[in-house]
């Protein structure tokens, strides 16, 4: 397989079995969920609060369209609560562009990821962009047929997720910050841990593997499966604090899969410009020529100003339960 | 000239590493010498033997195509050679002659245009209705588990085309002569018997050029 299975829920309440022309069909199965997340790859998912944002989105080049009703930035601003976006929003962009849309709910608020997946959203992201209503527990995502991706600072977060049912994983880089070192600071953590593992693996030492899983409060067939692989179980997205072309190349040189820009976008001056170079840049990351074509395409002038990460009032990151 | 094959698996955005161990595994499951690597650019586009398209967003590759003149250059000349080519979902909508989207109707992107066909996009419906089930496929022996998310289908064929399966009413993989296409992800599905029949295309075109 090309695709890891482990963890795997087949039983669970969002595989649904019909029939079409007398054969059987499953939805909602691992390998699909999984599957729609790395069909995402090399590519750059935009937050939007509008059909006019999701449809210059979609011109640039974007992958999929995240539906928000703020930017992180603006939430910032905002204080007081944040929800999921309103349905009649997400609606009409759904009927608006051809390329997959997402949204987010709350971590740990089944109900709005019920309403998400009845909409019709292709993929739900479980955010800390967004206030959380469980301190406890975050959504079990087997329930659902519609995938979920999760933000993850460190290795044994991302592979908690993974178990709950997450298909992607995403650093959980400050947001609305314009600031990227949260973000290289997670895919570092989670490379070096997946670095550490992976030497175990290859000396046969199961049992150390099982003290680590323990550390990291996931199962031992998931921590040894990540050790086999060299990599997450699922896709790793980088997410908070991207701004430029040059951000984007940051992180998937780090060997992030894809990239999830927000505010860095639309709270520039020159969006169509800076998403369709964000696009390149995402592509051809690992060639410096054509990554500094994509980089002149943008004025830093027109950049977000971005927010001094230390002394945030709210540190998005740490919000929701930490198990 | 080398025995060696070098399929290309165009690197522009979708699931390319998928796409390269699937072939990788086709090649040692026919006892074959190759290589399959990801290209970008005109060079390597000019060297290969076969070209897969893989899945992934049909509009995000297509603009990356038409973003540079001498891409798109070295791709229509390879095709005009007759390169063996083989698109999977939006791999096969890159394709295509003609395309549309089941929700929102005529969407401008760019086509290669080279398979006669006319899509329907997200033709079974948004992901919630992605499913997988078994298909049967002419070429291929006993069913073969279709890995079908977003998927598009062929809503006609033109008169060179062959249909190798239909699902539900639905035409979800043909073949023009060297190019294949399929609604569905063979890269997915752990059955790489739809890699290696491209892998056949790929070896008598090699062994014809050779020839001449």
């Amino acid at each position: 397989m090309t695709i890891s299975q482990v963890g795997a829920h087949p039983l669970s309440a969002g595989v649904k079995i019909s029939t079409v022309d007398t054969k059987e069909i499953s939805s909602g199965t691992t390998l699909i969920k999984r599957g729609f997340a790395h069909m995402q790859k090399h590519g750059v998912i935009m937050d939007v609060t509008n059909v006019e944002q999701a449809q210059i989105a979609e011109d640039a080049g974007a992958v999929a369209v995240m539906v928000l009703d703020k930017l992180p930035s603006d939430v910032r601003s905002a204080g007081g609560v944040a929800r999921t976006a309103s349905v009649k929003i997400i609606e009409t962009v759904l009927d608006a562009v051809s390329i997959p849309v997402m949204a987010k709910c709350r971590i740990g608020h089944a109900s709005e990821a019920s309403i998400l997946e009845e909409v019709g959203v292709d993929m739900i992201d479980e955010s800390e962009v967004l206030s959380p209503a469980d301190q406890g527990r975050h959504i079990w995502k087997w329930n659902y047929t519609t995938p979920f991706v999760n933000g993850a600072k460190n290795l044994g977060e991302a592979l908690r997720r993974i178990q709950e049912g997450a298909s992607m994983i995403r650093t959980k880089g400050e947001p609305g910050t314009g600031d990227v070192s949260h973000a290289v600071t997670h895919i570092r953590q989670v490379n070096n841990e997946i670095t550490k593992i992976r030497g175990i693996y290859d000396n046969n030492d199961d049992q150390e593997l099982i003290t680590i899983s323990r550390e990291l409060q996931s199962s031992f067939e998931i921590v040894k499966e990540t050790a086999r692989l060299g990599r997450l179980p699922v896709v790793n997205f980088a997410a908070g604090g991207i701004s430029t072309p040059a951000d984007a190349a940051l992180l998937m040189n780090l060997g992030c899969d894809g990239i999830f820009v927000g505010s860095g976008i639309f709270k520039a001056e020159d969006p169509l410009e800076r998403a369709k170079a964000v696009v390149i840049a995402t592509t051809y990351f690992d060639d410096p020529k054509t990554v500094l074509e994509a980089q002149k395409m943008v004025d830093e002038k027109k950049s977000m100003l971005g927010l001094d990460t230390k002394n945030l009032d709210l540190r998005m990151q740490e919000r929701g339960p930490t198990v | 000239m080398s025995n060696e094959l070098l399929i290309g698996v165009l690197g522009l955005q979708g699931d390319i590493e998928e796409n390269i161990k699937a072939t990788t595994e086709a090649l040692r499951e026919m006892n074959l010498k190759g290589k399959v690597i990801s290209v970008r650019y005109p060079e390597e586009i000019m060297k290969i033997d076969g070209l897969i398209i893989p899945g992934g967003e049909s509009t995000v590759m297509g603009l990356l195509i038409s973003l540079k003149d001498e891409l798109l250059h070295a791709i229509t000349r390879m095709i005009q050679r007759g390169l063996p080519i083989m698109g999977a979902c939006a791999g096969m909508i890159v394709l295509a002659k003609k395309s549309y989207d089941k929700v929102i109707g005529d969407k401008k992107q760019l086509l290669l245009g080279i398979l006669d066909i006319e899509i329907e996009r997200n033709s079974f419906g948004r992901q919630h209705d992605s499913f997988e089930s078994d298909l049967e496929i002419s070429g291929i022996n006993d069913s073969y588990k279709g890995i079908f998310i977003r998927a598009p289908s062929v809503i006609s064929v033109g008169p060179n085309v062959q249909i190798l399966s239909k699902f539900g009413g639905k035409i979800v993989a043909v073949r023009q002569e060297n190019i294949i296409g399929t609604s569905f992800h063979p890269e997915l599905s752990g059955d790489y018997r739809m890699h290696r029949l491209f892998i056949e295309l790929v070896t008598n075109w090699k062994k014809e050029s050779f020839q001449q």
